[in-house]
């Protein structure tokens, strides 16, 4: 209730780092045990209801299969407005139930291997999601496809853009 | 609505189609280098970095300044933009991401709550 403001004033902002020439580093601090926060991703139900929110792909999740587990498989499909879905799969490289889990992304040639851990502190959870592209030029293709993905940031870009030309 | 300012927006695009020129760009990012220093890292001719560089120079990404022999090449203002731009598209996907998670996890909370209090 109240919580939630207190929540944000504790310093939960999400940083999103590149480390060297092939990694994506995302942290984010939160307000529950591991235990909790691992639930939300290895059960489809609640994994589903927040990893693509509508807010900002303007997709749907259609189809969400989850096994969580060394070795098992994972599949999502989103819908796009159009008859075609957009799938996602791969597999699991590694599972330790709330500790960690690794998997790969196989949807494309040079897709990431990645882990997401869960580390307790005092309490709360720091979670790091943590991308490994195959080559540099694949974790450029990576961002720049999340940038192109978003017409809003096609418009910061053009106002980051425009100054020098004012 | 926003419109493309100038030719400077398309410029920047064409510049950053080509995988060894996004290559540089990086590069660059880390530190400055020389176009001979540019063309050893990439395995490439002198005379094929320095049209690489040219194209990144019209669209305002690199900077080149020569002094005596060697001209050395900076990152210019778009192509720090056009980074910075990258993360917060990243930024900003995990940040709707995980507020929604919070969502989630707090009803989580609640009905565990519940449970071990009951």
């Amino acid at each position: 209730m109240d919580q939630q403001d207190s929540a944000r004033g504790t310093g939960d902002a999400t940083t999103v780092q590149r480390k060297g020439d092939r990694e994506l580093v995302v942290t984010r601090t939160f307000d529950a045990p591991p235990g909790t926060v691992y639930r939300a991703w290895a059960e489809a139900d609640l994994f589903k209801r927040w990893w693509m929110p509508r807010s900002i792909s303007g997709a749907t999740l259609v189809a969400c299969d989850i096994d969580m587990q060394t070795g098992g498989k994972y599949r999502l499909e989103f819908g796009t407005g159009s008859p075609e879905t957009m799938a996602f799969y791969g597999r699991y490289l590694e599972v330790i139930p709330n500790e960690r889990i690794v998997w790969t992304n196989d949807e494309g040639d040079e897709g990431a291997v990645t882990t997401v851990t869960f580390e307790e502190r005092d309490g709360r959870t720091l979670l790091t999601f943590h991308e490994v592209y195959p080559t540099k030029e694949a974790l450029e293709e990576a961002l720049q496809g999340s940038a192109a993905a978003l017409p809003e940031q096609m418009e910061q870009l053009d106002q980051l853009l425009s100054p020098a030309d004012a | 609505m926003v419109q493309c300012p100038d030719n400077a927006l398309n410029l920047s695009f064409v510049a950053l189609a080509d995988a060894t020129r996004r290559g540089i760009i990086d590069q660059l990012g880390r530190a400055d280098a020389s176009i001979s220093a540019l063309a050893h890292r990439f395995h490439m001719t002198l005379t094929g970095m320095g049209k690489h560089i040219q194209v990144l120079e019209r669209a305002g990404l690199v900077v080149t300044r020569k002094v005596g022999r060697v001209r050395t090449c900076t990152l210019g203002r778009r192509g720090l933009a056009e980074e910075a731009t990258w993360i917060e598209a990243h930024r900003r996907i995990f940040e709707a991401r995980f507020d929604a998670l919070d969502v989630v996890i707090d009803e989580l909370k609640k009905e565990e709550g519940d449970g071990s209090a009951g």
